[in-house]
Parts: C-alpha cells; sequence; structure tokens
C-alpha cells in the first residue's frame, strides 16, 4: 500500500533543477482510519438489533365462565381508557351501571407528570422497594448475579398487596403507540398486575362524555 | 536573474489503496444489506424502554403497516437446511389447491415478508422485476370468509412449532387492526407476542417519587 517516493534525477547533463516535492499524497493512514471506522460501523451495527417487548396475553378459553374469572378488588383497580391523540382518561373503582353514580374519569396525558405521576403514587409501595433494590446494586452494597435479582423483582411483584390492578382499555380511536406507551409506563413504574382488556359499553358511554 | 521555471508535471495520486478501501466498503454494505431484511413498507415501530433483543431465528414476524396492511414472514430456522418456508408455501398451496413447482418453492425460501392474497403469491416470486414484485404486496387478506392469515400462521405452526411470534406495527397503526391480529393469534393458541421496539432509555428514580401528602 505504502508507496515509495523516487526522487527524480536529472536526465538532461550538466542542467540542475530544483528539488522536486512529489504531489503524491500517501493515502495510507487514510485507509488505516478507514479500516478502524469501518470495524467500529461493524460492531456498533451488530447491537442495534430491534429490540422487543415481550407481553404475555391470558389464554382464550372458549368456555369461560363468568363464576371463575379472577376476583378483583374494586378499590385496587385502575382503569386506564386511551382514546388516541395522547389523551389519557383513568378512573378508580369499577363502572358499573346498577350502582350508580359512575366514577367520573379524569383527563390526563402520556407526560412525566400525567399518568406516570398518578401509577407512582399508587405504586409507591412497591415501587419504592424496587428501586431501593435495585440501588443497592448499583452503588455495590449487594452484589447477586442479574438473573438473581430479576427472580428477587419478580417475586416482589408477585407478593404485592396493595399496589393497584391496571386495567388497559383501548377504543376505535387509539393507537398502536398508546398501548406500546402505556405498557412501557407499567415497566417503568414497575406495576405488579396490569392486563388489556375491552371497553365496556358503560366506559363508552363514559368518554362521552368526559371532560374534554 | 531569469526565475528558474519547474517544470509542469501533472500530480497524478495513486488510487491503488483508495480502491482498496471502496472495495472493503463495498462488500461490507453487501453484506450488511443481505442481513437487513428488505421492507415492504416503511414501518415505523415506537419506542420502548425494553432491552430484549429480538431472537435471531425462530421467529414469525407480522407487518402491520400505517395504512393497517398485513405482511407475513418467516425465517427458515437456525438450520438453513430445515427449509420451513418452503415446507410453509408448499402446505399452504396444499390447503388452497396450487401446486408450486420445485423452483418455485426453492425461491420462496430465499425470498423475504410478503403480504398478498395466496393466488398471486405465485406470480411474486417469478416476478422478474422487484417493481412488479412489489405492486402485488396488497396485503394478506383476514376477512373473516377468507382469513389467508389464519392460515398462515396456523400452518406457520405446524410447519415449526417453535417459532416465536414478533409483532412490528407501525406507531401510528389503529389499535382496533393490531388487536384483530392480536385475536387471530390467540385463537391459534399464541399468546406471548413479542412488539418489536426502538429503545428508548427513560429512567425514573425514587427522587422522581411525588412526595407523601
Amino acid at each position: 500500500m505504502a508507496e515509495l517516493i523516487v526522487e527524480e534525477k536529472g536526465k538532461k547533463g550538466g542542467k540542475r533543477r530544483p528539488k522536486k516535492h512529489s504531489t503524491r499524497i500517501d493515502m495510507t493512514p487514510m485507509v488505516d482510519l478507514m479500516c478502524l471506522l469501518i470495524t467500529f460501523f461493524m460492531l456498533t451495527t451488530a447491537f442495534s438489533k430491534p429490540k422487543v417487548m415481550v407481553i404475555t396475553m391470558p389464554e382464550k378459553d372458549k368456555k369461560e365462565d363468568p363464576k371463575n374469572a379472577p376476583k378483583i378488588s374494586a378499590e385496587r383497580t385502575l382503569n386506564i381508557l386511551l382514546t388516541g391523540e395522547d389523551v389519557v382518561y383513568y378512573y378508580m373503582g369499577i363502572a358499573d351501571p346498577k350502582k350508580p353514580p359512575l366514577p367520573t374519569l379524569v383527563k390526563t396525558d402520556f407526560s412525566k407528570d400525567g399518568i406516570r405521576k398518578i401509577l407512582l403514587i399508587k405504586n409507591r409501595d412497591l415501587f419504592t422497594r424496587i428501586a431501593e433494590y435495585r440501588d443497592q446494586r448499583i452503588t455495590g452494597k449487594l452484589v447477586v448475579a442479574d438473573t438473581t435479582a430479576d427472580n428477587e423483582i419478580k417475586k416482589m411483584k408477585k407478593e404485592d398487596k396493595k399496589g393497584p390492578i391496571v386495567l388497559i382499555k383501548a377504543d376505535s380511536k387509539a393507537k398502536y403507540k398508546d398501548i406500546v406507551n402505556i405498557i412501557d409506563e407499567m415497566a417503568i413504574c414497575n406495576i405488579a398486575s396490569y392486563a388489556i382488556v375491552d371497553l365496556s359499553p358503560v366506559e363508552l358511554e363514559m368518554i362521552k362524555n368526559a371532560p374534554k | 536573474m531569469p526565475k528558474i521555471k519547474a517544470p509542469v508535471r501533472t500530480p497524478h495520486i495513486d488510487m491503488t489503496p483508495m480502491v482498496d478501501l471502496f472495495s472493503v466498503l463495498l462488500i461490507f454494505l453487501l453484506l450488511t444489506a443481505s442481513f437487513r431484511p428488505s421492507e415492504v413498507k416503511p414501518i415505523e415501530a415506537p419506542t420502548s424502554v425494553s432491552e430484549k433483543q429480538a431472537p435471531d431465528n425462530d421467529i414469525m414476524t407480522i407487518l402491520i403497516s400505517k395504512d393497517s396492511l398485513i405482511f407475513f414472514n418467516i425465517d427458515n430456522g437456525k438450520d438453513t437446511s430445515t427449509h420451513f418456508r418452503s415446507k410453509l408455501l408448499q402446505k399452504m398451496g396444499e390447503q388452497y389447491k396450487i401446486t408450486f413447482t420445485p423452483a418455485e418453492l426453492n425461491r420462496f425460501g430465499k425470498m423475504a415478508a410478503f403480504g398478498m392474497p395466496i393466488k398471486d403469491v405465485k406470480s411474486w416470486i417469478n416476478a422478474s422485476e422487484s417493481k412488479d414484485r412489489d405492486l402485488l404486496q396488497i396485503g394478506v387478506p383476514t376477512d373473516s370468509t377468507d382469513n389467508q392469515l389464519a392460515w398462515w400462521v396456523r400452518l406457520a405452526r405446524l410447519t415449526n412449532p417453535g417459532a416465536e411470534v414478533a409483532l412490528k406495527a407501525d406507531a401510528e397503526t389503529p389499535y382496533m387492526t393490531v388487536k384483530k391480529v392480536m385475536d387471530l393469534l390467540q385463537e391459534n393458541k399464541v399468546n406471548k407476542f413479542n412488539l418489536v421496539t426502538n429503545l428508548m432509555k427513560e429512567e425514573v428514580t425514587l427522587k422522581d417519587l411525588p412526595p407523601k401528602q
């Protein structure tokens, strides 16, 4: 690759010439640099593989018995209604047309002080415990393997009896990103139990009458 | 004193190293291009904090574009000699009474995501120009009378029982379309979905916790 720079010697007898500088540029450093860059890019592209978010849905049982449906306490239930356009409605408890008054919808959004704040307040206990556990690992007070830590966090989530049970419901105007965003919030706020369920007719009515 | 004129020489640069460089770059680009699956339609996945990586093999991908068109893709598996794609197409052909020649099956095995009614698959495989091929990509039909996507999923599950399902939808896709696909998958006993997202880090620490009232 490197090139020999041959100094030209005067051919015509006797005539003296000024010393000439070769106009050739040695490209070797550039090639070296490019090799480094290529190696760098090859390594980084291998890391930027698509990421996935895993969700597991409950099995759909055809012969579903309403008596066997999991019972969830009303005071722990947080309903999140998505209707697109970065609007999130939520209410606590259960909307039952037989038991008026219906709960009122509160309007919020996907920002930091929006739904996340609500989720953090409701999930304070579990969130604090998990965050403290993680902090201990980061500061080096606790040395455990990643899998052990994951299992420990899973156990904490499973044993949690105070945190909200979030029911995510989306109407026909909702976009796919709304669902992904809200599931993401669940992961950020360490919500132990959440499910994606269908809207009931009452809730559709509630969205219609909701504060704009 | 007269100036001594330096004879004019044409400056010539030796191009060999540059040629080396460009050949290397070209090889690199060619290699990466083959890794990235050619996409039918641009799909802008939503962002999430998930850092889990998508599996390399044994993955069935359902792509949903912004305008709710559905495309299907499945890989050949870890061991390429299994030829899952070709087997799947053969089964699909038997289902819809279409016979594919071994050459067509083989060719299909090397192709990427597709989305068209089964009757057009043959012309898609045999299309010589990519332009013609793209024109055929009108989405897999999912009507209740002829739900071809359900058959693709069902037969893909039979061909490669170990395949996981990845769902790659555009952020702006209506949720109802995604829900329809998810319901269909659940009917085929797929209860675990890998939603393809782009990583966007976001962290909440104890400091962000709102104060107790």
